[in-house]
């Protein structure tokens, strides 16, 4: 009986298609697809359905394991070079900044305000504690952030700090901006990425911060300078502790994913918030940035206190605008 | 008809993930295991700090020369340190975003990031699996090289208790299937190996069966019982020895496997002698036209004691 192997014969129809689409898809892995001309770029979805199909083909009705193999990867790579979009970086930036963060922030304000009630929970407790007993201000306020201010620091020394006459070196508030910069943010980064312990750890973060802020007003208020003290924290501290409470809220949110998963499996759930609150941890980083340039630069180089406060204002309500209306109008996400 | 046991049956102990395409196929990607991720992210802290060292030697250098006035001091210290904080933090996502899922390291071990639903890898799914690292990675090994550093002035058991916590993130990815990190899980996304399998040519191109002329004349002549015996198992198993069989050995495997083959399916050589390689290649091209032809009509018999198909 005279036969031949479907198999056979189907693979000799369709090899040279199989070696077209390898060639193109080295070109691609190799310098991406701008490589490719306009005819190769048309060619590719073509034969990437074409593979795809010969590979469902191929299961049916051939028993070859290198070719099953073969038309497994080629299909997975040509998926992957086919599927994967590009985005030029600069309307990755723009429609982040834009849409993507002040949306996110939207969406998790429920876990945003928790983390800055938990901040100002601790600002109150701390200012209340240390107001009672000043002793209880090196319980509260750890060695590194006081550097040897303290109840014992005379109201002199105390008032030098909030108004530190500091040769203007644009270059050395330069520097200490950016180490308070990446300070801050290594901060922010630790409380989103502590958000998979239930959330606990996020809560003594915002609580222990707000701690030493209140006990350190306290401190100052003792003096009589606390209406100085604030001058000298509100203009940065507006953009930092909103920044850090974000970062608070985006641990939240992740804390509820795997807390409250609702309908979905954890993954999912996960997975869905996940992104949500990575959004948010990156965008905090550039908050941190703005308040890293503001405590360097600002804080050294203004003293009015009217100043200050007017500046804190401001920034207040510049971010409440931009969380408020940002990315509302409907664009393609 | 099942794909899936076809493709099960002589591939190597991997662990796979489905994709299901737009088109409504199922691809395999193989998970990328344990090993290859911690190689790939040796190759790429050692990227990480290479960059690191030439973005800020020279500033360093300059500093202990004492070059410069204290201003432009100040400048470069800005820089210096702007820069190693944008290095260490920024050099997964800015690779995984440009190279598709893909950095330095990533690619010399042969692995790369996708979506686990298999759709496009988003902007946000790149940052958040990488924001976590530093509570995965960095953390725990910080713990268990100087846990006093880590939780400075806690009592004993809140140190044990953390430094635990922070083991168990570490150690994630070995107690699960896909092997995922916390932040595969929470951006959605999971590490497979580039797919990369050479073609090689058709067994049954070489033999008498592609033709049915030369069929005629072979000496190799199998009837419907013999060929009955075997299923699809022991084919690819055939398939894999009379392709991969290589070195002085090779002879000597194709003839104890012809040997076996031939006592099992009570076939008789013919008087002239023969050689077993080409018995080897005629039985696998009769099989699989005999097994393919089955398949047609809807009966796979998965080994030789496969009977379900009788």
């Amino acid at each position: 009986m005279a036969w031949e192997l479907r198999s056979f014969a189907f693979r000799r129809e369709r090899e040279s298609y199989w070696r077209e689409l390898m060639s193109l898809l080295d070109k691609v892995e190799r310098h991406g697809l701008k490589r490719l001309t306009a005819p190769e770029l048309e060619r590719l979805p073509i034969l990437y359905r074409q593979v795809v199909g010969s590979l469902s083909l191929a299961r049916a009705i051939s028993l070859d394991r290198n070719l099953l193999d073969f038309l497994e990867s080629l299909a997975a790579r040509a998926y992957l070079a086919v599927y994967g979009t590009r985005t030029p970086a600069l309307v990755v930036v723009r429609t982040f900044f834009f849409e993507r963060f002040p949306r996110a922030f939207r969406t998790t304000w429920l876990q945003f305000s928790l983390a800055l009630g938990l901040l100002a929970l601790g600002v109150a407790v701390g200012w209340v504690l240390t107001l009672r007993n000043l002793d209880h201000y090196y319980a509260l306020v750890p060695a590194s952030v006081a550097q040897d201010r303290g109840p014992l620091s005379t109201t002199e020394s105390l008032r030098s700090v909030l108004y530190q006459k500091v040769n203007v070196e644009t270059a050395s508030l330069t520097a200490f901006s950016s180490f308070l910069f990446t300070h801050n943010a290594k901060v922010g980064i630790l409380a989103f990425a502590l958000g998979f312990a239930f959330g606990v750890p996020v809560i003594l973060l915002m609580f222990s911060n707000g701690l030493i802020l209140g006990a350190m007003a306290a401190l100052y208020q003792t003096r009589g300078l606390g209406w100085d003290f604030w001058g000298w924290v509100l203009p940065h501290g507006v953009t930092e502790l909103m920044a850090i409470a974000i970062c608070g809220g985006a641990g939240f949110t992740l804390a509820r994913a795997v807390i409250f998963p609702g309908r979905d499996t954890r993954a999912q759930a996960l997975a869905r918030k996940g992104r949500v609150a990575g959004a948010l941890a990156f965008g905090t980083v550039a908050c941190f940035f703005i308040a890293g340039l503001i405590e360097g630069y600002f804080r050294q180089l203004v003293h009015n206190p009217l100043v200050r406060y007017s500046f804190a204002t401001l920034t207040l309500v510049l971010w409440l605008a931009y969380f408020s209306s940002a990315g509302r109008k409907k664009t393609v996400p | 008809m099942n794909p899936e046991s076809v493709l099960s049956a002589v591939v190597p102990k991997t662990r796979t993930h489905g994709v299901m395409t737009p088109e409504g196929v199922l691809l395999r990607f193989a998970v990328a295991d344990p090993g290859d991720r911690i190689t790939a992210f040796m190759h790429d802290l050692l990227y990480i700090v290479f960059l690191e060292v030439v973005a800020v030697l020279p500033v360093i250098l300059v500093f202990l020369a004492g070059y410069g006035s204290s201003s432009s001091r100040g400048y470069l210290g800005a820089y210096a340190l702007l820069v190693w904080f944008l290095i260490w933090n920024f050099y997964f996502v800015w690779f995984e975003l440009r190279w598709q899922g893909m950095t330095p390291g990533k690619r010399r071990a042969g692995i790369r990031v996708i979506d686990v639903h298999g759709r496009p890898l988003t902007t946000d799914a790149v940052l958040t699996r990488n924001l976590t690292r530093h509570v995965e990675i960095y953390l725990p090994l910080l713990a268990l090289l100087a846990p006093a550093a880590l939780v400075p002035g806690a009592p004993a058991w809140a140190s044990l208790l953390s430094v635990a916590w922070l083991v168990v993130l570490l150690l994630f990815p070995l107690f699960n299937r896909l092997h995922r990190r916390m932040g595969d899980v929470a951006a959605g996304t999971v590490v497979v190996r580039t797919p990369e399998v050479v073609l090689l040519p058709d067994l049954v191109a070489s033999t008498p069966a592609a033709s049915a002329a030369a069929a005629a004349e072979s000496p190799y002549v199998f009837t419907d019982e013999q060929l009955a015996v075997y299923g699809i198992y022991e084919l690819q198993v055939l398939e894999d020895v009379l392709r991969n069989a290589t070195g002085p050995t090779r002879a000597k495997t194709l003839s104890i496997v012809a040997k076996k083959i031939r006592t099992k399916i009570r076939w008789h050589a013919p008087p002239e002698g023969f050689k077993h390689e080409d018995f080897l290649r005629a039985f696998y091209a009769a099989l699989r036209a005999k097994l393919e032809r089955s398949a047609l009509l809807g009966i796979r018999k998965q080994d030789k004691a496969d009977r379900s198909s009788r």
